[in-house]
């Protein structure tokens, strides 16, 4: 078949491979009708995540048709359409049972790797570096989903791929942004990062009942469609983005803060930004924390900071003097997305979200290549990239 | 470690310290005098040679004196030796008579003491190499199992079970109390033993011993207690063994990433994946499931062919 393969940094490749095979009973595979490209999968082809390798299949979110089942997975039949969660979980350890899936205990046959970057091992996740499993991604033809009875949610009303595909993560991971900011009547959210996962956050706090969400970043067409879901926007390189919440929130600054943006943030001041790039250049820190940094600061008294933008390992000039005279909340994690797929299948049912308004560019398997190149560097107003095989 | 600890050695070692304390603290107050003992009074530089040398004897007073890894103290003090005798065998040359005589004592003298101290570090340095022969390890290891304490007894209690979840383990076999294990070691040499079970406590613990002349003499212990909050069953793994090829098996095995500690704790992780999912877990980056060996030189993450 053909997938998508990491070559190295800034090298992505369409190559033939070897078509998956059930290695597990609980496996299946699926024929993918639509995949996307994740801004998190702009960390792995900048070589900021550490264990990846030459050739491993990118890709975790992805969408499909059941083409053959392990003996234990009763559930699923072939020919049934499919979207699969990038969290890998097996539903039964302690982590699953409360409905934390990206902590699962057992999909993560690598554990010991994470375990020396990070303390303790999260789940698997699929086209995510060895440290998170070495699962082959979905940016293929085919893929092998293990823990096929827990973890995908079938399609039965014939909506279109377009429309539920991002169920997979930026949804439910821009959902749990707002979810974990625990929004009151009245709440003023502010969300770093304009990007999709940026952009469902904006929608999900609307849906949640907050008064005012403002989205900040560089990107005027971004910003506009931040404005489409209901945002009031600040461009960061226009103006300071500190005053200019002050000013929205009369001083008090946003109840909650989302960090939709991660590990290679930017910073319009040159010196800040070098200081940084430098720094995670010669690998004295992996991450740019700026929207971090100034998500905490911005943040009101007692208030909220919710990072769902993806970090790898450490960061200075952590604010944690603010985080801790201010009494904060730092709330964070991979989405657990097995948690929000069925009450956000009923969402886009009812009509209250259509996802789709995130995508900008489709393209087939084969261009997945120009697709990365497009939106890493915001070609023609790149904001969501969609592949078909 | 076992066997008796050898106390002759630190014996000696303290003697030798209260011998460099005594002899510092002379050559340092009463330079001229130590100079007329040993005949090199008639030398312009012997007292500040002699004082320098005291200042050294206190050094080894103290490591010798205050120091547990006496080892150490007793090479650094024959290496302050073999100075002095260079230097006294230089003053015997061109002196005559009477100072030739003390000359050739004070030699004589510090040639006796450095005796004694080599005896001592090389006394320990053999009884070093025995104990990495003949050494104990002691590995520990635990892991939460989201199962019921008596399904998770029940499962470990059938030894037949263990190939499933510990992969260097080829088979056991349970024949009335006995069971007969055959283990791939490193350079996968299978080695093959007895073991019995010396106790066996329902629901919590399982103890065993090898039996009979095994290459790998081991034992071991598991322990099921409740886990806090209904988090299912701690399991705890203490395992005794002698180390195969002493010291430089155990090295070679680490740098393979086949340390037996990792591979205890491996062995956990599978046998919770057996117990809370049914079967080991696989990826294509480690097809085989969790594995040290498997994680330092993982496959691409691309189907198996």
């Amino acid at each position: 078949m053909k997938a998508n393969c990491w070559m190295g940094r800034n090298t992505v490749e369409v190559r033939d491979v070897p078509d998956p095979k059930i290695l597990n009973s609980r496996d299946a595979i699926v024929r993918i009708t639509s995949t996307a490209i994740c801004g998190s999968d702009l960390h792995l082809l900048d070589g900021y995540v550490l264990t990846m390798k030459k050739g491993d299949i990118l890709g975790h979110e992805f969408m499909g048709e059941v083409v053959e089942v392990g003996p234990s997975v009763s559930n699923l039949r072939v020919g049934d359409r499919v979207v699969v969660p990038f969290p890998i979980a097996c539903g039964h350890c302690n982590a699953c049972e409360h409905d934390m899936f990206s902590l699962c205990e057992n999909s993560n046959p690598n554990a010991g790797l994470a375990e020396k970057f990070m303390g303790h091992a999260p789940a698997g996740i699929f086209g995510y570096s060895h440290m998170l499993g070495g699962y082959p991604g979905g940016q293929a033809e085919y893929a092998r989903v293990p823990f096929a009875d827990i973890g995908p949610i079938k399609i039965e009303n014939g909506l279109p791929d377009e429309k539920v595909l991002f169920l997979s993560d930026i949804l439910p991971t821009g959902w749990m942004g707002a979810e974990m900011c625990d929004i009151k009547p009245g709440d003023v959210i502010a969300v770093w990062g304009a990007g999709p996962v940026g952009q469902f956050a904006v929608a999900s706090a609307y849906l949640m009942g907050a008064e005012r969400v403002i989205c900040i970043d560089r990107f005027p067409y971004r910003l506009k469609i931040a404005e489409r879901a209901g945002a009031e926007t600040i461009d960061y390189e226009d103006v300071d983005v500190q005053e200019a919440l002050l000013d929205i929130t009369a001083g008090r600054g946003p109840d909650a803060c989302i960090d939709a943006v991660g590990m290679e943030a930017h910073h319009p001041n040159p010196a800040m930004y070098a200081y940084d790039r430098t720094k995670q250049a010669t690998r004295m820190e992996t991450d740019r924390p700026y929207a971090l940094r100034e998500a905490i600061m911005a943040c009101r008294n007692g208030g909220t900071v919710s990072v769902i933008g993806v970090y790898a390992g450490f960061v200075d000039k952590f604010p944690v003097g603010s985080f801790m005279n201010r009494s904060l909340t730092l709330r964070s994690g991979q989405c657990h997305v097995q948690r929000y797929l069925k009450p956000l299948l009923r969402r886009i049912e009812n009509g209250d979200i259509d996802p789709s308004f995130v995508i900008t560019h489709r393209l087939p398997l084969r261009d997945a290549p120009r697709g990365y190149d497009m939106f890493k560097n915001k070609v023609d107003d790149c904001n969501k990239v969609v592949l078909s095989a | 470690m076992s066997g008796a600890h050898d106390s002759m050695p630190d014996r000696l070692a303290h003697m030798l310290g209260w011998a460099s304390l005594v002899l510092g603290a002379m050559q340092l107050a009463a330079p001229r005098a130590i100079a007329r003992i040993s005949g090199v009074d008639d030398s312009p530089a012997a007292r500040v040679v002699i004082q320098l040398a005291g200042s050294r004897q206190l050094l080894h007073a103290t490591t010798l004196l205050r120091g547990r890894k006496h080892a150490t103290g007793l090479w650094n003090r024959l290496a302050g030796d073999a100075v002095d005798v260079t230097s006294l065998t230089g003053a015997l040359v061109g002196r005559t008579g009477a100072r030739r005589r003390r000359v050739a004592a004070a030699t004589a003298g510090v040639i006796a003491l450095t005796g004694v101290g080599a005896y001592a570090a090389l006394r320990i340095r053999r009884a070093r190499g025995r104990a990495a022969d003949t050494a104990e390890s002691e590995l520990r290891a635990a892991i939460t199992v989201k199962r019921p304490r008596e399904e998770v007894y029940r499962f470990w209690h059938d030894f037949e079970n263990f190939p499933r979840f510990m992969t260097h383990v080829d088979s056991v076999r349970m024949s009335d109390g006995q069971t007969h294990w055959r283990v791939r070691g490193p350079a996968t040499k299978a080695v093959e033993w007895d073991a019995e079970i010396v106790e066996d406590r329902p629901g919590e613990l399982i103890a065993w011993r090898s039996t009979g002349g095994s290459l790998v003499p081991n034992s071991g212990i598991v322990r099921f207690t409740d886990a806090p909050g209904g988090r299912g069953t701690e399991v705890r793994v203490r395992l005794l063994y002698h180390v195969p090829a002493g010291r430089l098996g155990g090295a070679l095995a680490r740098l393979t990433g086949e340390h037996p500690e990792q591979q205890v704790r491996d062995d956990l992780r599978r046998f919770k994946q057996v117990m809370e999912t049914g079967e080991v877990v696989r990826s294509e980056g480690s097809p085989e499931g969790t594995r040290a060996l498997r994680q330092a030189f993982q496959r691409r993450a691309q189907p198996v062919a």
